[in-house]
């Protein structure tokens, strides 16, 4: 997958929130849309599409999508 | 002070404990133990049902290695079995998921290690008068699904209410036997179930303090009600689902 699908993708499990603010560089937890739940379905997003399981840190840890994105690659190679 | 007196002593009686390799299940063959009980043990996990063996201090104990979701270990499961005063079906799995992303796989999954393995062994204990008259039975159900619906507990949550609504039928057609079923309905315990990283350690530690008497539940804090549930001192409860929540879903 590449980062744009990607963003499209993180983009979906927001509801309220202009997708014109989502791009690789988005600090996405500093957006107001963003919860638990959020990250909850972020994380079955990345198992559904990318086939990679993440955890709640990596999400913790990552503070732009390109950041996640990163991490969900990297985890594809291995 | 008469220092016999225990209405929760399970001397005498022998008790089938699944799930008895982690978590709760552990913790609950250990207690039932300390109280007097002939165990009988099993779970999936070699290593770790060995571990739990090894703590067992019981007049009698055995241990069978069985993963109850597979036919052919159900059924010899259950061949295997003694004549049972009581029996606590902790072996259990849980996700979290939010519910879009619920797919009847996921579902599938979860309920066939929830509740159609539990329940398919409580059949056969029964059909099989493996389950003495007078036995009692306790399922591990949860907070989950009939106290409390907290987003992304909907897959695992719909599998312990499913799990809570059999419990009462079969209280009712089994008092025929005057055996009793009630389940346990735990809120968050500190098990290895909830350490897998869906959730970080940050987060628990937040939700933890969501609970009126402050912390997350530990293991003896359920295995103590499955006592009470075992043993004589609740002759005359069935059909009951006990909450031990910490005051969470008040």
């Amino acid at each position: 997958m590449e980062i744009q699908e990607f963003i499209e993708n993180f983009a979906a499990q927001f509801d309220d929130t202009d997708e014109a603010l989502f791009t690789a560089d988005t600090k996405f937890k500093e957006l107001d849309e963003w919860s638990s739940l959020t990250a909850l379905s972020i994380i079955a997003m990345v198992d559904d599409e990318c086939d990679v399981i993440i955890k709640g840190n990596d999400i913790l840890n990552s503070d732009t999508i390109q950041d996640l994105f990163n991490v969900v690659v990297k985890k594809q190679k291995k | 002070m008469d220092t016999n007196y225990n209405p929760f002593s399970l001397e005498g009686k022998t008790i089938l404990v699944t799930g008895a390799s982690s978590g709760l299940g552990q913790a609950t063959a250990i207690a039932c133990a300390r109280m007097g009980a002939n165990m009988v043990i099993t779970g999936r996990n070699a290593e770790r049902l060995q571990e739990t063996f090894n703590q067992i201090d019981a007049p009698s104990k055995v241990q069978t290695l069985a993963d109850i979701t597979v036919k052919d270990d159900l059924e010899r499961l259950v061949a295997s079995l003694p004549p049972l005063d009581g029996a606590v079906l902790c072996a259990g799995n849980s996700t979290t998921l939010p519910l879009q992303f619920g797919t009847r796989e996921k579902f599938d999954e979860m309920f066939e290690v929830n509740f159609f393995a539990p329940i398919e062994l409580l059949r056969l204990m029964y059909k099989k008068k493996v389950l003495q008259k007078g036995a009692s039975v306790v399922i591990i159900a949860s907070i989950g699904g009939t106290h409390s619906f907290m987003p992304g507990n909907g897959v695992y949550g719909a599998s312990k209410a499913a799990l809570n609504s059999v419990m009462k039928y079969a209280a009712r057609e089994y008092a025929s036997r005057k055996i009793r079923v009630n389940s346990i309905c735990p809120g968050m315990v500190d098990t290895p179930l909830i350490h897998r990283g869906t959730i970080t350690e940050e987060q628990l530690a937040e939700d933890a303090k969501r609970y009126p008497l402050g912390r997350y539940g530990h293991p003896e804090d359920i295995a103590n009600g499955a006592l009470y549930l075992l043993s004589d001192a609740s002759s005359w409860l069935t059909g009951h689902d006990l909450v031990i929540d910490g005051g969470f879903s008040i």
